[in-house]
Protein backbone atom coordinates (compact mmCIF):
# COMPACT_ATOMS: atom_id res chain seq x y z
CA UNK A 1 0.00 0.00 0.00
CA UNK A 2 1.50 3.20 -1.25
CA UNK A 3 -1.05 5.55 -0.13
CA UNK A 4 -3.75 5.13 2.62
CA UNK A 5 -6.46 7.08 3.57
CA UNK A 6 -7.81 5.81 7.38
CA UNK A 7 -11.32 7.32 7.97
CA UNK A 8 -10.78 10.65 6.82
CA UNK A 9 -13.08 13.35 7.61
CA UNK A 10 -13.07 16.91 5.70
CA UNK A 11 -14.69 19.70 6.39
CA UNK A 12 -15.15 23.45 4.98
CA UNK A 13 -15.34 25.64 8.01
CA UNK A 14 -18.20 23.97 9.58
CA UNK A 15 -19.28 21.95 6.64
CA UNK A 16 -18.61 18.40 6.82
CA UNK A 17 -18.06 17.29 3.21
CA UNK A 18 -16.52 14.02 3.36
CA UNK A 19 -17.30 11.41 6.28
CA UNK A 20 -14.71 8.60 7.22
CA UNK A 21 -13.68 8.13 4.13
CA UNK A 22 -10.96 5.35 3.84
CA UNK A 23 -9.00 4.52 0.63
CA UNK A 24 -6.06 2.54 -0.46
CA UNK A 25 -4.25 3.12 -3.24
CA UNK A 26 -1.14 0.53 -4.05
CA UNK A 27 1.75 0.77 -6.53
CA UNK A 28 1.26 1.01 -9.62
CA UNK A 29 -2.21 0.75 -9.86
CA UNK A 30 -4.66 3.51 -11.20
CA UNK A 31 -7.78 4.39 -9.29
CA UNK A 32 -10.29 6.53 -10.43
CA UNK A 33 -12.50 8.46 -8.03
CA UNK A 34 -16.19 8.79 -9.10
CA UNK A 35 -19.59 10.23 -8.05
CA UNK A 36 -22.39 12.34 -8.63
CA UNK A 37 -21.47 16.36 -8.34
CA UNK A 38 -20.85 17.98 -5.23
CA UNK A 39 -20.21 14.38 -3.70
CA UNK A 40 -16.71 15.27 -2.58
CA UNK A 41 -14.49 13.36 -4.75
CA UNK A 42 -12.41 16.54 -5.37
CA UNK A 43 -12.25 17.35 -1.90
CA UNK A 44 -10.82 14.22 -1.28
CA UNK A 45 -8.37 14.36 -4.18
CA UNK A 46 -7.38 17.40 -2.51
CA UNK A 47 -6.67 15.98 0.45
CA UNK A 48 -4.46 13.00 -0.91
CA UNK A 49 -2.50 15.96 -2.05
CA UNK A 50 -2.15 17.94 0.70
CA UNK A 51 -3.90 21.08 0.01
CA UNK A 52 -6.52 20.67 2.90
CA UNK A 53 -5.95 19.33 5.97
CA UNK A 54 -8.43 16.40 7.13
CA UNK A 55 -10.30 17.37 10.66
CA UNK A 56 -10.06 13.69 11.44
CA UNK A 57 -8.35 10.86 10.53
CA UNK A 58 -4.98 10.92 8.67
CA UNK A 59 -3.83 9.95 5.37
CA UNK A 60 -0.32 7.52 5.26
CA UNK A 61 2.11 7.65 2.28
CA UNK A 62 4.20 4.53 2.86
CA UNK A 63 2.84 4.93 6.14
CA UNK A 64 4.29 7.90 7.54
CA UNK A 65 1.61 10.64 7.96
CA UNK A 66 1.40 12.58 4.97
CA UNK A 67 1.03 16.12 7.25
CA UNK A 68 4.14 15.16 9.21
CA UNK A 69 6.74 14.23 6.04
CA UNK A 70 8.23 17.82 5.24
CA UNK A 71 6.48 19.13 2.32
CA UNK A 72 9.62 19.39 -0.39
CA UNK A 73 9.91 15.66 0.37
CA UNK A 74 6.43 14.47 -0.03
CA UNK A 75 6.75 16.43 -3.69
CA UNK A 76 9.34 14.32 -4.39
CA UNK A 77 6.89 10.92 -4.23
CA UNK A 78 3.28 12.91 -4.94
CA UNK A 79 2.92 14.79 -8.17
CA UNK A 80 -0.65 16.63 -8.39
CA UNK A 81 -2.83 18.55 -11.40
CA UNK A 82 -5.18 19.70 -9.93
CA UNK A 83 -8.00 21.85 -11.94
CA UNK A 84 -7.31 25.59 -10.77
CA UNK A 85 -3.93 26.66 -12.04
CA UNK A 86 -2.45 29.46 -13.73
CA UNK A 87 0.46 30.08 -16.02
CA UNK A 88 1.99 33.68 -16.29
CA UNK A 89 1.75 34.53 -20.33
CA UNK A 90 5.66 34.51 -21.12
CA UNK A 91 5.62 30.92 -19.55
CA UNK A 92 7.67 28.38 -22.11
CA UNK A 93 6.62 24.90 -21.22
CA UNK A 94 10.16 24.33 -21.10
CA UNK A 95 10.23 26.97 -18.44
CA UNK A 96 7.15 25.45 -16.85
CA UNK A 97 8.09 21.78 -16.75
CA UNK A 98 11.55 23.30 -15.25
CA UNK A 99 9.70 24.11 -12.14
CA UNK A 100 9.07 20.62 -11.84
CA UNK A 101 12.17 20.24 -9.97
CA UNK A 102 11.70 22.37 -7.68
CA UNK A 103 11.19 20.04 -5.04
CA UNK A 104 14.39 18.32 -5.45
CA UNK A 105 16.55 21.53 -5.52
CA UNK A 106 18.50 22.52 -2.52
CA UNK A 107 18.43 26.12 -1.30
CA UNK A 108 19.60 28.55 -3.89
CA UNK A 109 20.56 25.54 -5.73
CA UNK A 110 20.22 26.19 -10.03
CA UNK A 111 19.41 23.12 -12.24
CA UNK A 112 22.20 20.56 -12.14
CA UNK A 113 22.70 18.54 -15.43
CA UNK A 114 20.71 15.86 -14.21
CA UNK A 115 17.66 18.53 -13.74
CA UNK A 116 17.63 19.89 -16.94
CA UNK A 117 17.73 15.81 -18.02
CA UNK A 118 14.96 14.94 -16.05
CA UNK A 119 12.76 17.96 -17.77
CA UNK A 120 14.01 16.91 -21.40
CA UNK A 121 12.82 13.08 -20.23
CA UNK A 122 9.28 14.99 -19.04
CA UNK A 123 9.14 16.96 -22.18
CA UNK A 124 10.15 13.90 -24.34
CA UNK A 125 7.55 11.06 -22.29
CA UNK A 126 4.44 13.57 -23.68
CA UNK A 127 5.37 14.11 -26.68
CA UNK A 128 5.80 17.93 -26.28
CA UNK A 129 9.00 18.43 -27.92
CA UNK A 130 7.94 19.90 -30.49
CA UNK A 131 6.21 23.05 -28.36
CA UNK A 132 8.91 23.38 -25.73
CA UNK A 133 9.79 26.74 -27.00
CA UNK A 134 5.97 27.59 -27.03
CA UNK A 135 4.26 29.89 -24.44
CA UNK A 136 2.05 27.80 -22.65
CA UNK A 137 -0.72 30.07 -22.79
CA UNK A 138 -0.79 29.75 -26.70
CA UNK A 139 -1.61 26.54 -26.69
CA UNK A 140 -4.15 24.24 -26.94
CA UNK A 141 -6.47 23.08 -23.96
CA UNK A 142 -4.77 19.17 -24.94
CA UNK A 143 -1.66 20.46 -24.95
CA UNK A 144 -1.55 22.43 -22.29
CA UNK A 145 -2.50 19.35 -20.14
CA UNK A 146 0.07 17.80 -20.91
CA UNK A 147 2.60 20.40 -20.48
CA UNK A 148 1.19 20.38 -16.87
CA UNK A 149 1.44 16.17 -16.92
CA UNK A 150 5.73 17.02 -18.02
CA UNK A 151 5.88 19.40 -15.22
CA UNK A 152 4.28 16.97 -12.58
CA UNK A 153 6.46 13.81 -14.35
CA UNK A 154 9.55 16.03 -13.54
CA UNK A 155 9.10 15.56 -10.19
CA UNK A 156 9.88 12.36 -10.69
CA UNK A 157 7.01 11.44 -8.50
CA UNK A 158 5.80 7.78 -7.50
CA UNK A 159 2.19 9.00 -7.43
CA UNK A 160 0.55 11.18 -9.93
CA UNK A 161 -3.05 12.53 -8.81
CA UNK A 162 -5.14 14.15 -11.14
CA UNK A 163 -8.04 16.30 -10.60
CA UNK A 164 -11.15 15.56 -14.15
CA UNK A 165 -8.16 15.77 -16.31
CA UNK A 166 -10.44 15.93 -19.50
CA UNK A 167 -12.95 17.78 -18.30
CA UNK A 168 -12.81 21.15 -21.32
CA UNK A 169 -10.94 18.85 -23.75
CA UNK A 170 -12.51 17.25 -26.83
CA UNK A 171 -12.89 14.02 -27.75
CA UNK A 172 -9.69 13.33 -29.17
CA UNK A 173 -7.52 15.13 -26.37
CA UNK A 174 -9.70 13.10 -23.87
CA UNK A 175 -8.44 9.82 -25.15
CA UNK A 176 -5.23 11.46 -25.88
CA UNK A 177 -4.71 12.21 -22.53
CA UNK A 178 -5.94 9.30 -20.96
CA UNK A 179 -3.64 7.13 -23.40
CA UNK A 180 -0.92 9.03 -21.86
CA UNK A 181 -1.93 8.39 -18.27
CA UNK A 182 -2.42 4.79 -19.13
CA UNK A 183 0.85 4.66 -20.86
CA UNK A 184 3.11 6.06 -17.97
CA UNK A 185 1.52 4.18 -15.24
CA UNK A 186 2.67 0.83 -17.54
CA UNK A 187 5.78 2.61 -18.71
CA UNK A 188 6.86 3.64 -15.22
CA UNK A 189 4.89 1.59 -13.02
CA UNK A 190 3.79 5.22 -11.66
CA UNK A 191 0.24 5.07 -9.08
CA UNK A 192 -2.64 7.12 -10.99
CA UNK A 193 -5.03 8.51 -8.23
CA UNK A 194 -7.71 10.49 -10.71
CA UNK A 195 -11.15 11.87 -10.67
CA UNK A 196 -12.90 11.10 -13.63
CA UNK A 197 -16.68 12.11 -14.60
CA UNK A 198 -17.53 9.96 -17.88
CA UNK A 199 -18.13 6.55 -15.97
CA UNK A 200 -17.04 4.66 -19.24
CA UNK A 201 -13.57 6.01 -18.96
CA UNK A 202 -12.67 5.41 -15.46
CA UNK A 203 -13.86 1.70 -16.49
CA UNK A 204 -11.09 1.28 -18.73
CA UNK A 205 -8.81 3.54 -17.57
CA UNK A 206 -8.80 2.04 -14.43
CA UNK A 207 -7.69 -0.52 -11.94
CA UNK A 208 -9.79 -0.01 -9.35
CA UNK A 209 -12.61 2.49 -8.92
CA UNK A 210 -14.21 4.50 -5.33
CA UNK A 211 -17.51 5.09 -6.02
CA UNK A 212 -18.44 8.75 -3.66
CA UNK A 213 -22.01 9.58 -2.47
CA UNK A 214 -22.74 12.22 -0.51
CA UNK A 215 -19.37 12.33 1.23
CA UNK A 216 -18.88 8.87 2.03
CA UNK A 217 -17.92 5.64 0.13
CA UNK A 218 -20.42 4.16 -1.50
CA UNK A 219 -18.35 1.10 -2.94
CA UNK A 220 -14.84 -0.07 -4.61
CA UNK A 221 -13.62 -2.93 -6.10
CA UNK A 222 -12.48 -3.93 -9.64
CA UNK A 223 -13.28 -1.54 -12.60
CA UNK A 224 -14.41 -4.33 -14.47
CA UNK A 225 -16.89 -5.50 -12.51
CA UNK A 226 -17.69 -2.47 -10.10
CA UNK A 227 -19.94 -0.76 -12.14
CA UNK A 228 -23.66 -2.30 -12.38
CA UNK A 229 -27.13 -0.45 -13.91
CA UNK A 230 -28.23 -0.91 -10.15
CA UNK A 231 -25.25 1.09 -8.96
CA UNK A 232 -25.46 3.93 -11.75
CA UNK A 233 -29.53 4.29 -10.45
CA UNK A 234 -28.90 4.24 -7.01
CA UNK A 235 -25.53 6.74 -7.19
CA UNK A 236 -26.25 8.62 -10.18
CA UNK A 237 -30.49 8.03 -10.85
CA UNK A 238 -30.15 7.22 -13.82
CA UNK A 239 -31.11 4.40 -15.87
CA UNK A 240 -28.40 2.67 -18.06
CA UNK A 241 -28.01 0.03 -20.48
CA UNK A 242 -25.10 -2.43 -20.49
CA UNK A 243 -22.73 -3.14 -23.06
CA UNK A 244 -19.84 -5.22 -23.73
CA UNK A 245 -16.74 -3.12 -25.42
CA UNK A 246 -14.76 -6.28 -26.50
CA UNK A 247 -11.88 -4.16 -28.35
CA UNK A 248 -11.22 -3.22 -24.67
CA UNK A 249 -12.43 -6.22 -22.64
CA UNK A 250 -14.89 -4.19 -20.55
CA UNK A 251 -18.47 -3.20 -20.03
CA UNK A 252 -19.57 0.01 -21.62
CA UNK A 253 -23.06 1.82 -20.04
CA UNK A 254 -25.31 4.02 -22.19
CA UNK A 255 -27.01 6.08 -20.20
CA UNK A 256 -30.96 6.29 -21.13
CA UNK A 257 -32.91 8.52 -19.22
CA UNK A 258 -33.27 9.83 -15.53
CA UNK A 259 -34.63 7.99 -12.63
CA UNK A 260 -38.07 9.56 -12.01
CA UNK A 261 -38.65 10.43 -7.75
CA UNK B 1 19.50 21.76 -27.50
CA UNK B 2 17.72 22.90 -24.34
CA UNK B 3 20.36 24.31 -22.54
CA UNK B 4 21.74 26.66 -25.35
CA UNK B 5 18.24 27.75 -25.75
CA UNK B 6 17.87 28.55 -21.99
CA UNK B 7 21.00 30.44 -21.98
CA UNK B 8 20.35 32.88 -25.12
CA UNK B 9 17.36 33.81 -23.93
CA UNK B 10 18.49 34.28 -20.45
CA UNK B 11 21.57 35.91 -21.73
CA UNK B 12 19.45 38.62 -24.04
CA UNK B 13 17.39 38.46 -20.23
CA UNK B 14 20.96 39.68 -18.38
CA UNK B 15 21.35 42.04 -21.74
CA UNK B 16 18.34 43.92 -21.33
CA UNK B 17 19.20 44.17 -17.72
CA UNK B 18 22.52 46.14 -18.36
CA UNK B 19 20.61 48.64 -20.60
CA UNK B 20 18.17 49.19 -18.00
CA UNK B 21 21.09 49.36 -15.34
CA UNK B 22 22.84 51.97 -17.66
CA UNK B 23 19.52 53.96 -18.39
CA UNK B 24 19.46 53.92 -14.64
CA UNK B 25 23.41 55.99 -14.25
CA UNK B 26 22.90 58.07 -16.69
CA UNK B 27 19.64 59.18 -14.97
CA UNK B 28 21.32 59.41 -11.76
CA UNK B 29 24.12 61.85 -12.99
CA UNK B 30 21.57 63.76 -14.90
CA UNK B 31 19.20 64.01 -11.67
CA UNK B 32 22.40 65.52 -9.66
CA UNK B 33 23.77 67.37 -12.78
CA UNK B 34 20.12 69.65 -13.30
CA UNK B 35 18.61 71.84 -11.35
CA UNK B 36 18.28 75.62 -11.13
CA UNK B 37 22.45 75.58 -11.23
CA UNK B 38 23.65 73.28 -14.19
CA UNK B 39 26.43 71.10 -13.26
CA UNK B 40 27.77 69.16 -16.14
CA UNK B 41 28.71 65.52 -16.13
CA UNK B 42 32.60 66.30 -15.62
CA UNK B 43 31.82 68.80 -12.60
CA UNK B 44 29.72 66.23 -11.03
CA UNK B 45 32.63 63.90 -11.05
CA UNK B 46 34.96 65.88 -10.28
CA UNK B 47 33.08 67.32 -7.11
CA UNK B 48 32.18 64.02 -5.95
CA UNK B 49 35.28 62.46 -5.72
CA UNK B 50 37.84 65.22 -5.79
CA UNK B 51 37.44 68.81 -4.66
CA UNK B 52 35.87 69.87 -1.50
CA UNK B 53 34.25 73.07 -0.29
CA UNK B 54 33.83 74.11 -3.98
CA UNK B 55 30.25 75.69 -4.42
CA UNK B 56 29.32 72.39 -6.71
CA UNK B 57 30.60 69.96 -4.38
CA UNK B 58 28.31 71.85 -1.22
CA UNK B 59 25.26 71.71 -3.60
CA UNK B 60 25.77 68.22 -4.70
CA UNK B 61 26.60 66.81 -1.29
CA UNK B 62 24.29 68.77 0.52
CA UNK B 63 21.27 69.10 -1.33
CA UNK B 64 21.20 67.20 -4.87
CA UNK B 65 23.32 64.00 -4.11
CA UNK B 66 21.17 62.81 -0.71
CA UNK B 67 17.47 63.94 -2.44
CA UNK B 68 18.82 61.88 -5.86
CA UNK B 69 19.65 58.94 -3.92
CA UNK B 70 16.46 58.86 -1.68
CA UNK B 71 14.48 59.51 -4.99
CA UNK B 72 16.31 56.37 -6.77
CA UNK B 73 15.69 53.95 -3.29
CA UNK B 74 12.09 55.09 -2.93
CA UNK B 75 11.63 54.28 -6.61
CA UNK B 76 13.22 50.73 -5.53
CA UNK B 77 11.22 49.85 -2.71
CA UNK B 78 7.61 50.83 -4.19
CA UNK B 79 8.43 48.77 -7.26
CA UNK B 80 9.88 45.79 -5.96
CA UNK B 81 7.46 46.13 -3.38
CA UNK B 82 4.47 46.25 -6.17
CA UNK B 83 6.11 43.53 -7.98
CA UNK B 84 6.10 41.17 -4.83
CA UNK B 85 2.26 41.69 -4.12
CA UNK B 86 1.08 41.40 -7.95
CA UNK B 87 2.60 38.10 -7.68
CA UNK B 88 1.21 36.87 -4.23
CA UNK B 89 -2.16 38.04 -5.08
CA UNK B 90 -2.09 36.90 -9.01
CA UNK B 91 -3.77 40.12 -10.01
CA UNK B 92 -2.32 42.43 -12.11
CA UNK B 93 -4.06 45.57 -9.90
CA UNK B 94 -2.05 44.62 -6.94
CA UNK B 95 -0.17 47.88 -5.36
CA UNK B 96 1.27 48.59 -1.87
CA UNK B 97 -1.80 50.40 -1.25
CA UNK B 98 -3.51 47.10 -1.77
CA UNK B 99 -2.07 46.32 1.83
CA UNK B 100 -3.15 49.16 3.38
CA UNK B 101 0.12 50.83 3.45
CA UNK B 102 -0.72 53.92 2.25
CA UNK B 103 -3.98 54.50 4.09
CA UNK B 104 -2.12 53.31 7.68
CA UNK B 105 0.50 55.24 6.97
CA UNK B 106 -1.73 58.81 5.31
CA UNK B 107 -4.13 58.31 8.62
CA UNK B 108 -1.24 58.28 11.41
CA UNK B 109 0.65 61.22 9.52
CA UNK B 110 -2.50 63.34 9.37
CA UNK B 111 -3.31 62.45 12.94
CA UNK B 112 0.42 63.90 14.04
CA UNK B 113 0.09 66.83 11.60
CA UNK B 114 -3.31 67.73 12.34
CA UNK B 115 -3.34 66.56 16.51
CA UNK B 116 -0.19 67.07 17.39
CA UNK B 117 1.66 69.07 15.30
CA UNK B 118 4.04 69.53 17.70
CA UNK B 119 5.49 66.35 16.96
CA UNK B 120 5.93 66.95 13.67
CA UNK B 121 9.68 64.88 13.59
CA UNK B 122 7.80 61.65 14.70
CA UNK B 123 6.01 61.40 11.37
CA UNK B 124 8.19 59.08 9.36
CA UNK B 125 8.44 56.71 12.61
CA UNK B 126 4.42 56.80 12.66
CA UNK B 127 3.70 56.70 9.12
CA UNK B 128 5.92 53.37 9.14
CA UNK B 129 3.90 51.90 12.16
CA UNK B 130 1.05 53.02 10.90
CA UNK B 131 1.48 51.12 7.32
CA UNK B 132 2.77 48.00 9.16
CA UNK B 133 -0.08 48.05 11.71
CA UNK B 134 -2.65 48.30 8.62
CA UNK B 135 -1.40 45.48 6.34
CA UNK B 136 -1.37 42.92 10.10
CA UNK B 137 -4.91 44.11 10.39
CA UNK B 138 -5.82 43.08 6.52
CA UNK B 139 -3.80 39.95 7.00
CA UNK B 140 -5.81 39.42 9.78
CA UNK B 141 -9.27 39.69 8.54
CA UNK B 142 -8.80 37.69 5.32
CA UNK B 143 -7.49 35.12 7.62
CA UNK B 144 -9.72 32.09 7.56
CA UNK B 145 -7.72 28.82 7.66
CA UNK B 146 -5.33 30.42 5.66
CA UNK B 147 -5.37 33.40 3.37
CA UNK B 148 -6.23 33.41 -0.17
CA UNK B 149 -5.85 36.12 -2.66
CA UNK B 150 -9.36 37.17 -3.17
CA UNK B 151 -10.28 37.52 0.17
CA UNK B 152 -6.97 39.74 0.39
CA UNK B 153 -7.82 41.99 -1.46
CA UNK B 154 -11.11 42.32 -0.51
CA UNK B 155 -10.02 42.91 3.00
CA UNK B 156 -7.72 45.36 1.66
CA UNK B 157 -10.47 47.64 0.08
CA UNK B 158 -12.53 47.38 3.51
CA UNK B 159 -9.49 48.54 5.66
CA UNK B 160 -8.33 50.98 3.67
CA UNK B 161 -11.34 52.91 3.12
CA UNK B 162 -12.51 52.66 6.74
CA UNK B 163 -8.95 54.60 7.18
CA UNK B 164 -9.62 56.63 4.73
CA UNK B 165 -12.68 58.05 6.64
CA UNK B 166 -10.29 58.67 9.07
CA UNK B 167 -8.10 60.80 7.40
CA UNK B 168 -11.50 62.48 5.93
CA UNK B 169 -12.75 63.15 8.94
CA UNK B 170 -9.68 64.67 10.21
CA UNK B 171 -9.73 67.14 7.56
CA UNK B 172 -13.46 68.17 7.85
CA UNK B 173 -13.07 68.79 11.66
CA UNK B 174 -9.64 70.66 11.65
CA UNK B 175 -9.94 72.22 8.20
CA UNK B 176 -7.21 75.20 9.12
CA UNK B 177 -4.80 72.23 10.11
CA UNK B 178 -5.26 70.64 6.87
CA UNK B 179 -2.11 72.38 4.88
CA UNK B 180 0.56 71.64 6.41
CA UNK B 181 -0.48 67.79 5.78
CA UNK B 182 -1.20 67.66 2.23
CA UNK B 183 2.17 67.42 1.29
CA UNK B 184 2.46 64.12 2.43
CA UNK B 185 -0.62 63.16 0.97
CA UNK B 186 0.48 63.65 -2.24
CA UNK B 187 4.04 62.24 -1.81
CA UNK B 188 7.29 64.67 -2.78
CA UNK B 189 10.65 64.93 -1.78
CA UNK B 190 11.58 68.22 -1.53
CA UNK B 191 14.01 68.92 0.87
CA UNK B 192 15.07 65.54 1.57
CA UNK B 193 18.13 65.05 2.57
CA UNK B 194 21.07 62.93 4.19
CA UNK B 195 18.65 62.37 7.32
CA UNK B 196 15.93 60.91 5.28
CA UNK B 197 17.99 58.93 3.32
CA UNK B 198 19.46 57.49 6.75
CA UNK B 199 16.03 56.41 8.05
CA UNK B 200 15.48 54.85 4.93
CA UNK B 201 18.17 52.75 3.67
CA UNK B 202 18.52 49.79 6.51
CA UNK B 203 15.03 48.67 5.99
CA UNK B 204 14.97 48.87 2.20
CA UNK B 205 18.71 47.09 2.00
CA UNK B 206 17.22 44.37 4.49
CA UNK B 207 13.76 43.84 2.45
CA UNK B 208 15.57 44.14 -0.94
CA UNK B 209 18.17 41.25 0.55
CA UNK B 210 15.41 38.68 1.96
CA UNK B 211 13.55 39.82 -1.65
CA UNK B 212 16.03 38.65 -3.66
CA UNK B 213 16.36 35.40 -1.75
CA UNK B 214 13.71 33.92 -2.57
CA UNK B 215 12.62 34.63 -6.31
CA UNK B 216 11.30 31.17 -6.94
CA UNK B 217 9.25 30.85 -4.54
CA UNK B 218 7.45 33.56 -6.02
CA UNK B 219 7.36 31.81 -9.35
CA UNK B 220 6.13 28.90 -8.24
CA UNK B 221 3.27 30.61 -6.07
CA UNK B 222 2.23 32.18 -9.07
CA UNK B 223 0.97 28.97 -10.92
CA UNK B 224 -1.07 29.10 -8.30
CA UNK B 225 -2.17 27.61 -4.43
CA UNK B 226 -2.48 23.96 -5.35
CA UNK B 227 0.27 23.87 -8.12
CA UNK B 228 2.56 25.09 -5.21
CA UNK B 229 1.70 22.81 -2.19
CA UNK B 230 2.13 20.16 -5.34
CA UNK B 231 5.73 20.79 -5.88
CA UNK B 232 6.40 21.35 -1.84
CA UNK B 233 6.18 25.09 -1.39
CA UNK B 234 4.70 26.45 2.18
CA UNK B 235 1.97 28.07 0.24
CA UNK B 236 0.85 30.22 3.90
CA UNK B 237 4.18 30.63 5.30
CA UNK B 238 5.45 31.74 1.79
CA UNK B 239 2.55 34.72 1.18
CA UNK B 240 2.80 35.86 4.74
CA UNK B 241 6.95 36.06 4.38
CA UNK B 242 6.22 38.25 0.71
CA UNK B 243 3.67 40.42 2.46
CA UNK B 244 5.74 41.29 5.43
CA UNK B 245 8.50 41.84 2.56
CA UNK B 246 6.61 43.94 0.68
CA UNK B 247 4.73 46.10 3.49
CA UNK B 248 8.26 45.94 4.92
CA UNK B 249 9.51 47.86 1.78
CA UNK B 250 6.50 50.29 0.63
CA UNK B 251 6.40 51.00 4.60
CA UNK B 252 9.58 52.61 4.79
CA UNK B 253 9.43 54.66 1.29
CA UNK B 254 5.69 56.13 2.54
CA UNK B 255 7.62 56.64 5.48
CA UNK B 256 9.88 59.14 4.15
CA UNK B 257 8.02 60.81 1.36
CA UNK B 258 4.80 60.06 1.83
CA UNK B 259 2.25 58.30 -0.23
CA UNK B 260 3.64 58.07 -3.49
CA UNK B 261 0.97 55.33 -5.31
CA UNK B 262 1.72 55.25 -8.71
CA UNK B 263 5.22 53.76 -8.66
CA UNK B 264 4.01 50.46 -6.90
CA UNK B 265 1.94 49.73 -9.72
CA UNK B 266 3.07 50.96 -13.10
CA UNK B 267 6.64 49.95 -12.91
CA UNK B 268 6.80 46.45 -11.95
CA UNK B 269 3.76 46.26 -15.01
CA UNK B 270 6.25 48.31 -17.28
CA UNK B 271 9.17 45.86 -16.54
CA UNK B 272 6.69 42.76 -16.60
CA UNK B 273 6.22 43.91 -20.47
CA UNK B 274 9.99 44.67 -21.26
CA UNK B 275 11.53 41.39 -19.25
CA UNK B 276 8.66 38.86 -18.91
CA UNK B 277 6.64 37.64 -15.44
CA UNK B 278 10.28 35.68 -14.30
CA UNK B 279 10.79 37.07 -10.62
CA UNK B 280 14.68 36.30 -11.10
CA UNK B 281 14.86 39.21 -13.65
CA UNK B 282 11.98 40.60 -13.05
CA UNK B 283 12.82 41.88 -9.49
CA UNK B 284 16.01 43.54 -10.70
CA UNK B 285 14.16 44.73 -13.36
CA UNK B 286 11.69 46.34 -11.30
CA UNK B 287 14.02 48.13 -9.13
CA UNK B 288 16.41 49.26 -11.41
CA UNK B 289 13.25 50.92 -13.36
CA UNK B 290 11.47 52.01 -10.16
CA UNK B 291 15.04 53.96 -8.82
CA UNK B 292 15.41 55.76 -12.46
CA UNK B 293 11.56 56.80 -12.79
CA UNK B 294 11.40 58.41 -9.86
CA UNK B 295 14.75 60.11 -10.40
CA UNK B 296 13.95 61.20 -13.26
CA UNK B 297 10.46 62.80 -12.35
CA UNK B 298 11.87 64.37 -9.54
CA UNK B 299 13.84 65.98 -11.81
CA UNK B 300 11.51 66.69 -14.06
CA UNK B 301 9.23 68.32 -11.06
CA UNK B 302 12.09 70.61 -10.05
CA UNK B 303 12.97 71.79 -13.55
CA UNK B 304 9.46 72.45 -15.36
CA UNK B 305 8.52 75.41 -12.87
CA UNK B 306 11.28 76.76 -11.73
CA UNK B 307 12.34 78.37 -9.02
CA UNK B 308 8.80 76.32 -7.89
CA UNK B 309 8.50 73.11 -7.48
CA UNK B 310 5.68 70.53 -7.77
CA UNK B 311 5.24 67.41 -6.19
CA UNK B 312 6.82 64.15 -7.95
CA UNK B 313 3.63 62.34 -7.66
CA UNK B 314 1.94 64.27 -10.10
CA UNK B 315 4.80 64.41 -12.61
CA UNK B 316 4.97 60.60 -12.61
CA UNK B 317 1.34 59.91 -12.92
CA UNK B 318 1.08 62.96 -16.40
CA UNK B 319 4.14 61.00 -17.49
CA UNK B 320 3.96 57.45 -16.82
CA UNK B 321 0.14 56.62 -17.41
CA UNK B 322 0.77 57.99 -20.87
CA UNK B 323 3.68 56.10 -21.37
CA UNK B 324 2.28 52.56 -19.88
CA UNK B 325 -0.62 52.42 -21.88
CA UNK B 326 1.66 53.10 -24.99
CA UNK B 327 3.91 50.31 -24.01
CA UNK B 328 0.50 48.17 -23.26
CA UNK B 329 -0.57 48.97 -26.81
CA UNK B 330 2.69 48.41 -28.89
CA UNK B 331 3.34 45.03 -26.70
CA UNK B 332 -0.24 44.18 -28.10
CA UNK B 333 0.35 44.63 -31.57
CA UNK B 334 3.63 42.80 -31.49
CA UNK B 335 1.93 39.77 -30.45
CA UNK B 336 -0.81 39.91 -33.11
Amino acid sequence: MILHAKDICLRYGNKEVVKNVSITVNKGEVVSIVGPNGCGKSTILKALSRYIKPSKGEILLEGKNIQTIPTKKAARKIAILPQVRNVPNDFTVETLVSYGRYPHLSFGNRLKKEDVETIDWAINKTGMNQLRERTVATLSGGEQQRAWIAMALAQRPEILILDEPTTFLDISYQLEILELVKELNKALSLTIIMVLHDINQAIRYSHRIYVIKNGEVYSHGDSKTLISSDLLRRVFRIEADALEDSTNGCPYYIPQKMVIG
Amino acid sequence: MMVMKNKTSSSIKVFVLLILLAICIVSFFISIGKGSLDISFQEVIKAIFIEDDTVNHRIIFNVRLPRTLVAGLVGICLGVSGAILQGVMRNPLAAPNIIGVSSGAGLMAYIILILFPKYYYLVPIGAFVGALFATLLIYLLAWKNGVNPMRLILAGVAVSSLLGAGISSLMTLFPDKVAGAVGFMVGGLSARTWPDFNILWPYALLGLVLTFLFPKKLNILMLGDEIATGLGLNVERTRLMFIAFAALLAASAVSVVGLLGFVGLIVPHTARLIIGSDYRYLFPATAILGATVVMLCDTIARLVFDPVEIPVGIVMSLLGAPFFLFLLRERKSMER
